[in-house]
């Protein structure tokens, strides 16, 4: 069994000790994607990577032609997004992001190019903490409020999903956008505020 | 102390890449000073990160479906890249006013700005981007106020040093005002210190007095 196997791999000492802290029951995707990831960043292991492409490749497919791009070109656009994943491993932070929405991120620039959208410059960046790795613990939290965000947002009304959809994948004008209210994200704005809180003061 | 900040509309706009390139500059340059509003915009991408986990779930796996020989392909271009330097790039604390991406565009600090005069000693730098909306760099002698002007679309202005008050608001170093169409102000600088700002508009601002809408193919605002 895949889920099996990558729990195995992730309990090597020194990589992954997220999923230590997450009991076998509760290991849910959210995680078990954290894992795999910091194994690519770790160990370039191409065996993690293969787990996450086949889980993420047709959803970054999927999120690409939702957005209007030919299938055919979208998937060469996977293809480079993934590859991106891959080079850019070491850069993803459990306790800012789970996977999804790291690639995601990366998905929607490279949608950006591809329908040639506005340029969108990308704000300062965070000095990295002299810690290599994220507090465990701020993963483990982290990784949680993005798999509740996940399910509220199935399970808000119809109406008010699509407009979100249409927002994230769709042609809005700032205008429209401003009529999509009601996302339960205090929470996770909490708890991110909080780990960005500690980053900045494990710098000074 | 940040007390105007984005909105959400704002930030979910920017977030799904929607926003025109003014506006993402704008964006970009209130989260460069504000952990507050990074940390909402990290929720929004959570928006994103969620609808990316379910976007095969409600499009069928036929029109998503990768083909087998799809890993190797990317394993492929993964090689022909070369090998990775897996090393955090060191980010050095800001040393001058401008943030990163507004530094950017600046091409250095505030003393590489080709500032030109707009008369009563404001100067004005407009900034390269698409037409969708347009930026420009103000500078507001302390005291000094801009002329009284409406919108036809949404005006954002951010301030990057000193202070200016609009009706009965102030806005210090890092606040954002967001003026709409029905707003019709007259941002005066704070006594003390010469204001700068970084102003974003998606239609042309339409200027109250007579002189300032002769001018305004020529500023170009």
């Amino acid at each position: 069994m895949v889920r099996s196997e990558s729990v195995t791999r992730a309990d090597k000492p020194g990589e992954a000790s997220v999923s230590k802290l997450v009991g076998k029951d509760e290991m849910n995707g959210t995680a078990e994607w954290v894992a795999e990831m910091l194994l690519v960043a770790s160990n370039s292991d191409e065996a993690a990577f293969a787990h996450l492409f086949g889980h993420f490749g047709p959803r970054v497919k999927a999120f690409l032609i939702k957005s209007g791009t030919e299938p055919a070109v979208a998937e060469e656009c996977m293809q480079e997004v993934m590859a991106t994943v891959w080079q850019k491993a070491h850069m993803f932070d459990p306790a800012r992001a789970s996977v999804a929405t790291w690639i995601f991120t990366i998905a929607r620039n490279r949608r950006i190019d591809i329908l040639r959208r506005s340029r969108r410059p990308e704000p300062e960046d965070l000095p990295w903490g002299p810690e290599p790795e994220a507090d465990p613990a701020d993963a483990v939290s982290l990784q949680q409020e993005s798999r509740i965000l996940g399910e509220a947002l199935k399970d808000l009304p119809d109406k008010q999903r699509e407009l979100i959809e249409k927002a994230y994948f769709g042609d809005m004008t700032h205008g429209e956008i401003a009529r999509v209210t009601g996302l339960p994200l205090g929470t996770i704005k909490s708890r991110i505020r909080l780990a960005l809180e500690k980053l900045r003061q494990s710098m000074t | 102390m940040i007390r105007h900040h984005l909105s959400d509309a704002l930030l979910m706009g920017y977030s799904a890449g929607q926003l025109p390139e003014a506006f993402n500059l704008v964006v970009a340059s209130h989260i460069s000073m504000c952990d507050e509003c990074r940390a909402r915009l990290a929720s929004f991408d959570a928006v994103g990160g969620a609808l990316l986990d379910a976007s095969v779930d409600d499009l069928g796996e036929s029109d998503a479906a990768v083909p087998e020989s799809s890993l190797a392909a990317t394993m492929a271009r993964i090689r022909a890249a070369g090998p990775v330097e897996r090393t955090r790039p060191q980010v050095a604390p800001r040393r001058g006013l401008l943030p990163a991406p507004l530094s950017r565009y600046v091409g250095g600090d505030l003393d590489a700005i080709r500032w030109k005069p707009v008369g009563g000693g404001v100067r004005q730098a407009i900034l390269p981007t698409d037409k969708a909306a347009s930026a420009r760099l103000l500078f507001i002698p302390a005291g000094a106020a801009v002329p009284d002007h409406g919108h036809r679309g949404t005006e954002l202005t951010l301030v990057l040093q000193g202070a200016f008050s609009d009706a009965s608001e102030r806005f210090g170093p890092g606040d954002l005002e967001i003026a709409t169409a029905a707003d019709e102000h007259s941002p005066v600088a704070e006594q003390g210190m010469d204001c700068i700002c970084l102003a974003a508009t998606d239609a042309p601002l339409k200027f109250n007095t007579l002189l300032p809408r002769m001018l305004q193919p020529f500023l170009r605002i």
